[in-house]
């Protein structure tokens, strides 16, 4: 798996994990590297399970094999879990750690796991980073950015083939002039996130 | 999305340069590489194309390439300009592709996109019209859509070019589903035939790279030059099957010299050889090199006709030979076929060997280990990791506050137990989830009120069926007016929220606007409806559940053909309208004091913004809750109101 970087990106319809994936193709394409994106529309969305891959760098398939993520980037703990198929040992899996609880819990008599108990879990498989994105977006001023901030981690996991400016500028430059400071400040909330629980492993 | 910044002016004559320059996607800028998703790439390939007229009918997974055009269209007509091109979301498919082919016929350049499904409803019209030929380039894209990711089922569309006679391509990547748009309008021009795209939810959902070329000006206005030989009376016909034979000869010799089709070998090759197209050449490439394979690879992108000299020369040049195909095997069988035929002594694997299914979509990891099996060697991906929690279900379900849940919820209070409910294609269909489970049977676009005619002939059972105001004018209109003329004892109900949600809120006719933002007229249900014959109409908002119980009984109550006509807008397009109206979105809440946990709004109305904490008290999510305080009427205890504000 040389010159390849493979990220899956998951969570909850609505929760821009869709446009994430896209900013990151953009980004790959502005840095000049090689890139495809894979996505799910129509039927999964109406608040579904939603996953995206991104393969940067010396590849041809938008899909990747199980095992071999370099990053699992879940807006949600228990959609990291569900694509738990993605990782190895060396992965490194980011996830939010607000639930979202799936309306088959109250109807349909499934269990939402605790979420210590998914993150026991995700740690026993690859390398855990969760964090409080919900909260981080928050305090950039729009919850809406969450998926700014899980960027943010995702370029200061050090994975991306890209510096992570490249990646702010991407994104800056796709949102409207007034929302650029709240994301700037979204992504940097996001990275120094993952760069503080990065030092205390 | 598109983005527009640029104002512009100008005369007509270089508009259609400007207007394409307002966005990334419709910028001139020859060589600049852009990320495109597979569909929007076909749109920019029919613009570098230069095309006149492109129609469609919405369906995942080809919405977006429709909704592209469209796009660029609304901006144009909001500016005041013209596109360059006529863009229609039709009524249905066949509509579609007689509107285009109409266009092909007198010169202009035409491109028709559907769903594989949607190839089922234009068949009519795609049959024959390959004996009839076009004269302007005609590109019909089809998207199949494996594994049915958002489909009833995952049909091989490429059977169609095969069975009415169409060139078709396949193309692998975003870059190349341009590049084959483009050029498809000219072998289509050079063979007179319209010429088939097959594509799959993985291409048209993917993204990647996409290098601009220059942009092609349309013809705009072309002449229809009479010809007896368009008329397929039995002699024509008769006289056209040849002269359709013909043209497929010259295709087969356009498949030979064809840059898309082409041999790639990786390591250093002997005598094993792999076939494939679409989307699984690039799970082949990438596995092949992973597992250091010494292979050939024919990568064939002009899938019909197959380039036949190309593929007995690279048969006899191999002595194994493996079929790397996703559905059906279309090109597996036609190469058994070309080894018989030339008596070549070669092993064919794929899906007759049971080395590949005819089942789902492919991945990397189903070519690495059938690659593993057949050229023993070890794969060297590990067995994925699974893991000891289970993950709740998350399937997607009807929004917080949809008008279908109402609508639902009253029709099981009016109805009996054992009450048949044929449903159709569209967001209502997520009825067959529990709480509601008001779906019973679906089959395809429109069947909901052909079966129920059915249903009231060989059972004495109640029928309620369902459909959607954009599947009532798609194919819902037929079956209305059979149960009228055989006085079938049914009730059909429209479901009429004037938009076709599922594929993402485009106009239909039942819409004050058409797909290029100009005012169209609007076509009421109920008008119709009354001129198919019906006599008994109820007219009702489902959001007054009382009322539409008691409409849902009178329907029920008459004998012969009844229809609802349940009437409230998307809850989603009516958000999206108070947020930009700077309206208030009332959100509900519980009385935890009054409660008596008797879970009626859970376990039966069933909305998503319900759940339980964990000490069993039921609450109101107020992020998921999009105020249409239906629940208060559900509640037996009225424990809910609306939330006061701060």
């Amino acid at each position: 798996m040389k010159n390849k970087t493979s990220i899956v990106l998951t969570g909850v319809g609505g929760q821009g994990v869709i446009t994430a994936a896209n900013l990151l193709g953009k980004a790959a394409v502005n840095a000049k590297v090689g890139v495809f994106v894979s996505e799910i529309h129509g039927m999964a969305q109406r608040g579904g399970a939603v996953v995206c891959t991104v393969r940067m760098g010396d590849v041809s398939s938008p899909l990747m094999p199980s095992g071999t993520a370099d990053v699992l980037l879940s807006m949600e703990p228990v959609e990291a879990l569900r694509h738990i198929c993605y990782v190895n040992k060396k992965t490194i899996i980011i996830t939010d750690k607000n639930p979202i609880i799936p309306f088959t819990v109250a109807v349909g008599g499934e269990q939402y796991p605790k979420v210590e108990d998914i993150f026991k879990e995700l740690s026993s498989h690859a390398k855990l980073h969760p964090l409080d994105a919900l909260h981080i977006a928050k305090d950039a001023g729009a919850i809406i950015t969450k998926n700014t901030v899980m960027l943010g981690a995702l370029a200061a996991s050090g994975i991306l083939p890209f510096n992570p400016e490249v990646l702010l500028e991407t994104i800056l430059d796709d949102v409207p002039e007034k929302y650029r400071e709240i994301n700037k400040k979204a992504f940097e909330g996001g990275m120094k996130a993952i760069k503080k629980v990065i030092r205390t492993h | 999305m598109l983005f527009f910044s640029t104002t512009c002016k100008g005369n007509r004559a270089s508009f259609t340069k400007m207007v394409l320059m307002m966005s990334e996607l419709t910028e001139e800028n020859p060589g600049k590489q852009i990320l495109l998703l597979g569909n929007e790439a076909i749109t920019r390939g029919a613009l570098e194309a230069g095309i006149d007229v492109a129609t469609t009918y919405p369906g995942t997974p080809s919405s977006e390439i429709a909704d592209t055009f469209s796009a660029i269209a609304r901006e144009a007509t909001r500016q005041n300009k013209d596109p360059g091109f006529y863009f229609q979301y039709s009524v249905n498919e066949k509509v579609a592709l007689e509107v285009a082919a109409a266009a092909s016929f007198c010169g202009l350049r035409a491109l028709t996109c559907m769903k594989h499904v949607g190839l089922n409803v234009a068949a009519d019209t795609f049959m024959t019209y390959m004996y009839v030929g076009c004269r302007g380039g005609h590109v019909i894209v089809s998207a199949d859509d494996p594994y049915c990711h958002s489909s009833q089922n995952e049909q091989d569309n490429r059977y169609y070019a095969l069975f009415g006679g169409a060139p078709m391509l396949e193309p692998t990547t975003p870059q190349e589903a341009k590049e084959m748009t483009r050029l498809g309008f000219e072998i289509s021009e050079q063979l007179s035939l319209p010429l088939l795209l097959r594509t799959t939810t993985r291409l048209n959902h993917a993204r990647g790279p996409i290098t601009l070329q220059k942009l092609q000006p349309p013809r705009k206005k072309g002449y229809f030059k009479k010809d007896p030989l368009l008329v397929t009376v039995p002699a024509t016909a008769r006289a056209k099957h040849p002269m359709l034979l013909k043209h497929l000869e010259e295709a087969e010799k356009l498949s030979e010299k064809s840059p898309f089709n082409e041999v790639i070998t990786i390591g250093k090759p002997q005598d094993v050889g792999i076939v494939t197209s679409g989307v699984s050449f690039t799970y082949v490439k990438e596995m092949a090199e992973e597992l250091h394979l010494n292979v050939k690879i024919l990568k064939l992108g002009m899938t019909h006709p197959i380039p036949r000299a190309m593929c007995e020369k690279f048969i006899t040049s191999c002595s194994s030979l493996l079929m790397v195909e996703e559905l059906e095997p279309f090109l597996e069988n036609q190469f058994k076929q070309l080894a018989f035929d030339i008596g070549a002594d070669v092993k064919i694997y794929g899906k007759s060997s049971g080395h590949f299914s005819r089942l789902y979509e492919y991945t990397p990891d189903i070519v690495a280990e059938a690659f593993s099996t057949i050229f023993k060697v070890k794969n060297p991906f590990p067995a994925p990791v699974q893991s000891t929690l289970k993950a709740p279900r998350r399937p997607p379900s009807l929004c917080a506050g949809c008008p279908h849940r109402a609508t639902y919820y009253a029709v099981k209070k009016a109805a009996s137990k054992d009450t048949i409910y044929p449903t159709d294609i569209g967001c209502y269909t997520l009825g067959k989830e529990p709480p509601i489970e008001v779906a019973d049977v679906l089959l395809c676009m429109g069947s909901n009120a052909g079966m129920a005619c059915g249903f009231s002939i060989a059972t004495d059972q109640k029928i309620v069926s369902f459909m959607g105001d954009s599947t009532f004018f798609h194919a819902g209109i037929p079956p209305v007016i059979n149960a009228v003329h055989h006085h079938h004892d049914v009730v059909i109900t429209i479901l009429d929220n004037r938009t076709t949600a599922m594929t993402g809120h485009q106009p239909h006719p039942g819409t004050p606007t058409d797909g290029m933002g100009k005012p169209a007229k609007l076509i009421k249900v109920e008008d119709v409806v009354k001129g198919c014959g019906i006599e008994h109409i109820e007219i009702v908002n489902p959001n007054n559940i009382k009322e539409t119980t008691a409409g849902f009984k009178r329907a029920l109550d008459f004998k012969g053909p009844a229809v609802v006509v349940s009437k409230s807008p998307c809850i989603l397009l009516e958000v999206q309208r108070k947020r930009k109206a700077k309206e208030d979105i009332q959100v509900y809440q519980i009385n935890q004091e009054t409660c008596k946990r008797c879970k009626t709004c859970i376990g039966k109305f069933g909305c998503t913004a319900f759940y339980f904490a964990e000490d069993g008290s039921v609450h109101i999510d107020p992020a998921q809750c999009n105020g249409c305080g239906n629940c208060v009427q559900v509640c037996p205890f009225g424990a809910i109101a609306a939330e006061e504000s701060p």
